[in-house]
């Protein structure tokens, strides 16, 4: 992400195509504007918005969006520019030459307010009904600018029907204003592209291929268009009735695993800054709402690695000494969203995509099996929820394949709105609980699985127990507190090769029955990539389909959302670079702070081997329990 | 395709097909360039941005591929006059375009036809081919070395927008109609994302005009400002309606003399995002100090209902807004609905006052032509037309 170059989108929608001077103090770098009548220098293309910024003056906003490529479409941002008949929308305005701008004069007051009231006309819904009050765009936009009554009438009836048919996203287009940034986010950011507008003038609304159920297109479930809509058009599928339901039911056992990005963002949604971690103070809150038992997804994240990293192993082994033709490189599986992406757009590479569920549908399976017998549990009294950054965790644990206990493995996956919710219906103020630990058996986890939730943290995780396996070395005495910086950051793909040498380690304990020693991989290079948000994805893909570099990969993480899971579609909203590089360094700071930082050190994970999982990683029990299959979808539903 | 013996001072003056392709390959472009400006052309689609200073951005624009785009779209209710430039004489349009394209570096045209003028593609193909033949198309054209350029013919799809220049070069991209953000404007960021000039096709046929008589000659039609002919596609109530040369200046009663217009109310000049102009006005004339106009000129006499006539213009709005932006999309059907109240008499002043501010809104801040002078009508007949409007069936009269 985060570049904005190759997009699919049409030239109405197109980025500005002024390049920033890289010099500015050449001739021309910069341009002098005035501001009301304050004067400001900016760099040579900035747009009148940024310019307003810097000059500390704040437009209102609505189809802009920083993630996003320029719409100018809501004609919200408008301003004065002299000489101009017309009014300028701020957003969509390169500065190329001196100009003079206002932007409050009563032309520009009078137009916005007749904004928001032609919006406001159009839209079904009251805010006090509505699960966006409080912090909806439009609604706070109608108060900045004293709206108090319907200038140009209300719709008393919705003019379109909800549509609920996706476990993971529920559209209402009732409440929408038609701004596109769901347009944008599915096309530029995902590479998706199944929303769009159609029809004209006061018909024009936003559709699916042939105004199908959203359940019967190719959605990915990756809810980054609920992350940007500005009103409750877009929302995700909320279980959050029924699990009070369960919770107020005496005879169910109810329990939570908690996925480390919730933690690190939840805080926002109780009015702290983003980049607070609150993950004890959300197990306590969690036992006061009146879960059972709160597990951390981190434990089976470490568990992940284990089982992903042993499949890599493997695969490795059957290709370069049985000579076996096995599907490389390897590609990570923990994100629902990329995987229906690659079960829909690529399903001929389904081989390469590790057979290892997701963090969360392990938790799932090891709950109502091993957990239960061990607390004496009836399984099928056993409510298992899971509290996610995603809603396309939603559709994954309603994926029929999901049942390996006997009985459907997560009941409900939760985002982290939704749970921030239920924390403060329960009257609860996050930030003032005190902090208490994971409940056991599987207590305490890794600072590996915890970077999971960041782009790059899962490779990295992954790379940690590699190295000191084959190397026989500790990890830091590689990376420097086992930090792998390439790894980290935002850019959309990373790519980094890891030399081998010729000094290999002895091979450990829990993969001795697989394979006899490490020789055969001296001297070779381990070449890894990491992509975050599908379009990057998608690069990766068509890179590996042409022959490119890539296909010589061995071990590549996908996750479907901008940023990796902090950046989610079921975390707070909103969501901006900034926001998600804090929420990273939380996790990082998180991690750092930890003593246990690496998933094969994981004391419970090495128990539950010895006691449970008895044949090893990837023997049988573990293939019934943590694996999975997947399905060629295709890119059309019949 | 035949010739009807139609006069007229410049546009209809004698002209034989290839001389201003001729007498331009023999030129430097910028002596051409200078012609044009010297003939102070302003564009006839309907802005009236003067035609030199966008060939010159063109020209400038360093690029390898670039495009001159006839637009055809006549879209605009009331207009027929490019149809019957194109019927009747192809050669001042085409020439126009091959001149274009000597002028401004650029190989290929691109004519983008109204999807309701299918019939004529037929016809037109024909003709480019003999053009071909004669190597008034093709490579090195009438054997100057290097100078190659073709034209195609694309078909519109139906929307008044796609004639808006940003909108049509999106449906020539195979996107939706829609107008895009300027800047960055076609001239360097246009088809395929390369310098284009979009230019109407009365714009060009007057260029192939100029290269062969000079800009001086052009300038002694019409005024200072509106220099030159316009055509004018004439309808409605009179006697002969038609398309008309007449030069920049004339007056509108002169006008109405000339089509017999009897028992004239009122005229709608430029179409339905035009003005309607009142008899009091009708000594005020056509040209872009003080009537701007493409060229649409609808009579109405003493009989028509103008509020109806309103209707139709804002039931054309709503129905052709891409829908993109608010302004637009939304504040036309409210426009529509305020005329409905009238018809209804369910209205206040105060409210169709506010509807009023609403069309101001509409004008500046609208994000293409069409939402911008969509409400002009909605003004000009309430503002002009008051005592009929709000006579008929008895407003409340703001009560
Ligand atoms: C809604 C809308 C419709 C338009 N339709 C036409 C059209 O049918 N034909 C045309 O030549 N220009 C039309 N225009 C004007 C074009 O955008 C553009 O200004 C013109 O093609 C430029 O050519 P010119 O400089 O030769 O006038 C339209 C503009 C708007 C806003
Ligand atoms: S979407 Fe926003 S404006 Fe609409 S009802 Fe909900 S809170 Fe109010
Ligand atoms: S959930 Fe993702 S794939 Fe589905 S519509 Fe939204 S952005 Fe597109
Ligand atoms: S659904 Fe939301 S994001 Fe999409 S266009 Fe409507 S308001 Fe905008
Ligand atoms: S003004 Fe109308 S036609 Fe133009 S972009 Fe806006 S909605 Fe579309
Ligand atoms: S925010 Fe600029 S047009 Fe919508």
């Amino acid at each position: 992400m985060e570049s904005k170059d190759n997009l699919r989108v049409p030239g109405s929608q197109k980025p500005l195509v002024i390049e920033k001077p890289t010099d500015l103090t050449t001739i021309g770098g910069t341009v002098s504007v005035e501001i009301n009548e304050k004067k400001i220098i900016v760099p040579l293309g900035t747009t009148i918005l940024e310019a307003c910024k810097m000059s500390g003056i704040s437009i209102p906003t609505l189809c802009h969006h920083e993630d996003l490529c320029v719409a100018g479409v809501c004609r919200i941002c408008v301003v004065e520019v002299e000489g101009m008949r017309t009014l300028q929308a701020s957003c969509a305005f390169p500065i190329t030459a001196p100009m003079k701008i206002k932007t409050s004069t009563p032309m520009v007051r009078k137009a916005r307010r007749h904004i928001i009231d032609l919006l406001l006309s159009e839209h079904y819904g009251e805010c006090y009904s509505c699960f966006k009050n409080g912090k909806c765009e439009l609604q706070t936009l109608a108060k900045e600018y004293g709206v108090d009554s319907y200038t140009f009438g209300h719709l008393d009836k919705p003019k379109y029907e909800i549509d609920k048919s996706s476990y993971s996203v529920v559209r209402d287009m009732s409440k929408c204003i038609l701004c596109k940034r769901c347009v944008r986010t599915c096309i530029d950011l995902q590479e998706v592209g199944v929303l769009e507008a159609v029809n004209r003038g006061e018909k024009t609304h936003i559709s699916t291929f042939l105004d199908k159920p959203l359940s019967d297109v190719i959605c990915i479930n990756c809810g980054q268009c609920i992350n940007r809509c500005p009103t409750a058009a877009l929302r995700a599928n909320d279980p959050s009735d029924e699990i009070w339901a369960a919770i107020d039911d005496p005879k169910k056992h109810v329990v939570i695993q908690t996925a480390p990005s919730p933690r690190a963002a939840i805080g926002e949604e109780f009015g702290l800054g983003a980049g607070h971690s609150m993950t004890r103070e959300l197990n306590t809150a969690l036992k006061r709402i009146g879960f059972n038992k709160v597990f951390d997804t981190n434990f089976t994240a470490d568990l992940t690695i284990i089982e992903e990293g042993t499949e890599l192993i493997i695969r490795l082994y059957k290709a370069l000494v049985q000579k076996e033709k096995i599907a490389l490189p390897q590609f990570t599986s923990c994100s629902p969203g990329w995987v229906k992406f690659i079960e829909h757009y690529y399903p001929e590479y389904l081989e390469n995509l590790s057979s290892a569920k997701s963090p969360q549908q392990m938790f799932g399976a090891l709950i109502k099996t091993f957990y239960a017998k061990k607390a004496g549990i009836d399984p099928a009294d056993v409510v298992s929820v899971a509290v996610m950054p995603c809603s396309a965790k939603k559709f994954e644990c309603n994926r029929p394949e999901m049942n390996s206990s006997g009985y459907k493995d997560v009941d409900y996956g939760l985002t982290t709105r939704e749970l921030a919710r239920m924390i403060r219906e329960a009257g609860i103020n996050l930030p003032e609980m005190p902090k208490s630990d994971f409940d056991n058996p599987f207590g305490e986890a890794s600072g590996a699985g915890l970077i999971f939730g960041a782009t790059g943290g899962v490779m990295e995780a992954a790379i940690r127990s590699v190295v000191e396996f084959v190397l026989g070395k500790k990890a830091e005495d590689i990376f420097e507190k086992a930090n792998i910086i390439p790894l980290r950051g935002f850019d959309g793909i990373k790519y980094l090769e890891i030399p081998i040498g010729d000094k290999v380690g002895p091979v450990p304990e829990i993969i001795q029955h697989l394979i006899p020693n490490w020789d055969w991989l001296k001297g070779a290079t381990l070449k890894i990539a990491v992509a975050h948000g599908t379009a990057n994805a998608k690069k990766i893909m068509d890179n590996i389909k042409a022959g490119g570099k890539f296909s010589e990969c061995h071990f590549i993480e996908f996750m479907a959302c901008p940023g990796g899971c902090l950046g989610g579609g079921g975390q707070p909203i909103p969501t901006t670079p900034e926001i998600r590089k804090l929420r990273a360094k939380a996790i990082y700071a998180e991690d750092e702070s930890l003593e246990l930082r690496k998933s094969h050190e994981n004391p419970h994970v090495v128990q539950i081997y010895k006691e449970f999982l008895t044949e090893g990683p990837c023997g049988h029990l573990s293939h019934k329990l943590l694996h999975t299959h997947y399905t060629k979808r295709g890119r059309y539903i019949a | 395709m035949e010739k009807k013996n139609r006069k007229g001072s410049v546009l209809f003056s004698e002209y034989k097909r290839g001389e201003g392709i001729k007498k331009a390959i023999t030129a430097a472009r910028e002596n051409i360039l200078f012609e044009i400006r010297e003939s102070k052309l302003k564009g006839r689609g309907g802005a009236g941005f003067p035609t030199a200073t966008k060939w010159t951005l063109v020209s400038a624009a360093s690029s390898e591929e670039k495009y001159v785009i006839c637009n055809a779209d006549e879209g605009e209710p009331g207009t027929f006059k490019d149809r019957v430039l194109l019927l009747e004489y192809p050669e001042l349009v085409f020439d126009g375009m091959v001149i274009a394209g000597y002028v401004l570096g650029a190989k290929s045209g691109i004519l983008y036809l109204r999807g309701e003028y299918e019939y004529m593609k037929k016809p037109l193909e024909d003709y480019l081919e003999s053009m071909r033949e004669d190597n008034l198309l093709g490579k090195n054209i009438l054997g100057k070395k290097g100078f190659d350029f073709e034209i195609k013919i694309r078909m519109g799809s139906g929307a008044y927008v796609c004639g808006e220049e940003t909108a049509l070069i999106e449906s020539l991209e195979g996107n939706r109609g829609e107008a895009r953000n300027r800047p960055p404007f076609p001239v360097t960021t246009g088809f395929l994302g390369k310098p284009t000039t979009v230019n109407n096709v009365e714009t060009l046929a007057s260029v192939s005009h100029i290269v062969i008589k000079g800009g001086e000659w052009f300038r002694k039609y019409g005024t200072d400002k509106s220099t030159g002919s316009k055509l004018f596609s004439v309808s409605g109530d009179c006697e002969k309606p038609g398309v008309y040369e007449l030069p920049w200046g004339t007056k509108i009663s002169e006008l109405l003399k000339l089509v017999g217009a009897k028992d004239t109310k009122a005229v709608q000049i430029g179409g339905a995002s035009g003005v309607c102009v009142p008899k009091s006005q009708f000594e005020r004339t056509l040209a872009y100090e003080d009537i701007p106009t493409g060229g649409s000129i609808i009579i109405f006499n003493e009989k028509r209902n103008m509020l109806n006539v309103l209707r139709n213009f804002m039931e054309f709005f709503v129905e052709e807004s891409c829908g993109q932006c608010t302004p637009c999309r939304i504040g036309n059907v409210k426009l529509l609905e305020g005329v409905e109240m009238i018809e209804n008499s369910k209205y206040t002043f105060s409210y169709i006052n506010q509807l009023k501010e609403l069309g101001r809104s509409m004008q500046v801040a609208s994000k293409c032509g069409l939402g911008q002078s969509s409400p002009n009508s909605f003004i000009s007949i309430l503002e002009n037309f008051k005592e009929e409007v709000f006579s008929g069936n008895g407003g409340t009269n703001g009560k």
